[in-house]
């Protein structure tokens, strides 16, 4: 399994993958970040869906993590992007071939591949955390936002929350991804209809039957970053995001396992 | 353990299509065993279940001494190249490598000696999207060379090299079997095969055709004798000759064909001379491997 976690890092840190995927998170990170903080005082909307944050809410322990938080969907699609051709791109190439014969066990083929891809995830979710902070810290002045509640106790522990939330939705859109990778075996149909389905799809959805948002995976996977939220709660998010994707982690498993690699 | 593979009644259906039925062959250890077939005779599905990639319908194997349902206890002593060379394009030929060492736990020192070995040494740094179909196919060897291998599967390893690269493939096969490595390889190129393979796998759908020794093969093909009259004006006295005595001949390019091995070449000159008529050459030919293939396959 070792031998796969290291075979796969050498694929993801490709400086093609690994350089466009930092910068889309970075200027993502920085651009949601300096929205919430450059828009603070208009009075008009600048956080998620258009609520309206107050320097004086971001002036509490929460406003250190309410950049970092804001991007996590976002992540949580580039993630679902990079599991998905990580694992599509094998059948696309026909590398599998070579996989599986200088690793004949596919179990481990399937979850040292995982577990490299959650190893990036946790990358994407430090660089996310970093930029989010730093751009939050540097722009706190102009937004007339007092930093002195962002560094007690309290404050690194909702931090250390917030990430850990943050990363298992990461890891559970990643996860969702890899499932349509090994479904599809091939990545633009993979991206496309993860993409579609998670930003298209479940916003329609969700907005014309208010009460499917309970249900619809990316609304919980998102969800779970959040913390939970007035509708659904942080539990109910995590235990149905496991549900799916376990579910769905199982089906393409033994799909995995079984299929005649033919091509 | 004598052979490198063995299968009994190997078989792999597709739904309705059978595209390996029964399929029983053995290559033995130490040698080079050519695997020869029409496009869609079920060479690399062959191949493919040798190498656990495919399950088989039906049928039993053994690949250096081990069941082909447990692919695990032999294919890391096995190096493989299946259906042409396949790696990451964004990677640098170096790096693909590398990716296989470190997925077989095999040595990462072993990637700069067969990027040597495999003539990429200067290109190796160079990402892999930029090769040529010819430096793709070289590496596809150095990567099926990764483990060191006791086994060695080609498919098509010549494709898309020029003359000097498939005579440096063949040379490497000949190093390789010199060594004691067993090596089963596919290919077109039959007056290749001919050179380095000692034994033979003849597949035609689906079914084998043929397995043993290539000159046993040969051997068992028909010789012509091919004989051209001084004066062209005598062919059809030597035609008639050969006939009457029994034989099958024709005409053909100035030359008669006669159906018979070499030792009757001497009777023949006797009764030509008889005859009156000078003979200015007389040659014995043996079918090469594509005559045989193209006679036996119906190609």
């Amino acid at each position: 399994m070792f031998n796969v976690v290291r075979a796969e890092l050498r694929k993801l840190r490709r400086p093609t993958l690994l350089i466009s995927t930092i910068l889309v998170v970075a200027a993502l990170t920085a651009l949601f970040t300096s929205i919430v903080f450059l828009r603070a005082n208009s009075g008009q909307g600048n956080g998620r869906r258009g609520d309206i944050i107050s320097p004086e809410t971001l002036s509490q322990a929460t406003g250190l993590v309410y950049g970092f938080k804001i991007v996590s969907f976002f992540l949580g699609i580039t993630a679902l992007c990079v599991f998905a051709s990580q694992t599509a791109q094998e059948y696309s190439l026909g590398t599998l071939r070579n996989l599986l014969v200088r690793q004949p066990s596919r179990m481990k083929i399937l979850f040292g591949k995982y577990i490299s891809m959650i190893i990036f995830g946790v990358a994407l979710v430090f660089l996310d955390a970093i930029v989010a902070i730093g751009v939050s810290y540097g722009l706190a002045p102009h937004a007339k936002v007092t930093t002195s509640a962002w560094f007690t106790a309290n404050a690194l522990s909702l931090l250390g929350r917030t990430f850990a939330n943050v990363l298992l939705s990461t890891i559970a859109f990643g996860t969702f991804g890899m499932i349509l990778g090994l479904l599809f075996r091939s990545p633009i149909s993979a991206i496309a209809t993860g993409v579609i389905w998670s930003l298209i799809l479940e916003t329609i959805l969700g907005g014309v039957i208010s009460s499917t948002q309970k249900w619809l995976p990316g609304q919980n996977f998102d969800n779970i970053a959040q913390g939970g939220s007035d509708t659904v709660s942080y539990q109910w998010s995590l235990a149905l995001s496991a549900i799916y994707l376990l579910f769905g982690f199982s089906i393409v498993s033994v799909l995995f396992k079984r299929r005649d690699v033919a091509n | 353990m004598t052979t490198a593979i063995s299968v009994t009644d190997l078989s792999k259906v597709y739904g309705e299509r059978s595209a390996l039925s029964h399929a029983t062959f053995e290559v033995p250890l130490g040698t080079v065993c050519g695997f020869v077939g029409p496009n869609g005779s079920g060479k690399t599905t062959t191949i493919r279940m040798l190498l656990g990639l495919i399950a088989p319908t039906g049928g039993t194997g053994t690949v250096l001494g081990e069941s082909i349902s447990h692919p695990e206890r032999y294919l890391p002593r096995v190096g493989a190249m299946i259906e042409g060379p396949a790696f990451y394009p964004g990677l640098s030929g170096s790096e693909n490598l590398r990716v296989l060492a470190s997925l077989g736990g095999f040595s990462q020192d072993r990637v700069p000696h067969l990027l040597e070995k495999v003539g990429l040494a200067d290109r190796g740094n160079s990402k892999y999207k930029t090769y040529s179909l010819g430096m793709k196919q070289r590496l596809g060897i150095a990567a099926a060379l990764l483990p060191d291998p006791k086994l060695l599967v080609l498919d098509e390893p010549t494709n898309g090299l020029d003359p000097s690269g498939i005579q440096e493939v063949r040379n490497l096969i000949k190093d390789l079997a010199s060594d004691g490595t067993s090596v089963f390889v596919s290919s077109h190129l039959l007056s290749e095969l001919e050179m380095i393979a000692e034994s033979l796998v003849m597949l035609r759908e689906g079914k084998v055709l043929f397995s043993g020794r290539t000159k046993d093969l040969l051997a068992a093909q028909i010789a012509t004798l091919v004989v051209q009259p001084e004066f062209t004006v005598d062919l059809n006295k030597l035609l008639e000759i050969a006939t009457r005595h029994g034989r099958e001949a024709s005409v053909t390019d100035g030359a008669v064909h006669i159906v018979a091995d070499a030792e009757w070449g001497a009777t023949f000159n006797r009764l030509a001379f008889n005859a009156g008529v000078t003979l200015a050459s007389l040659t014995a030919t043996q079918p090469t491997l594509e005559e045989t293939f193209f006679e036996m396959t119906g190609e």
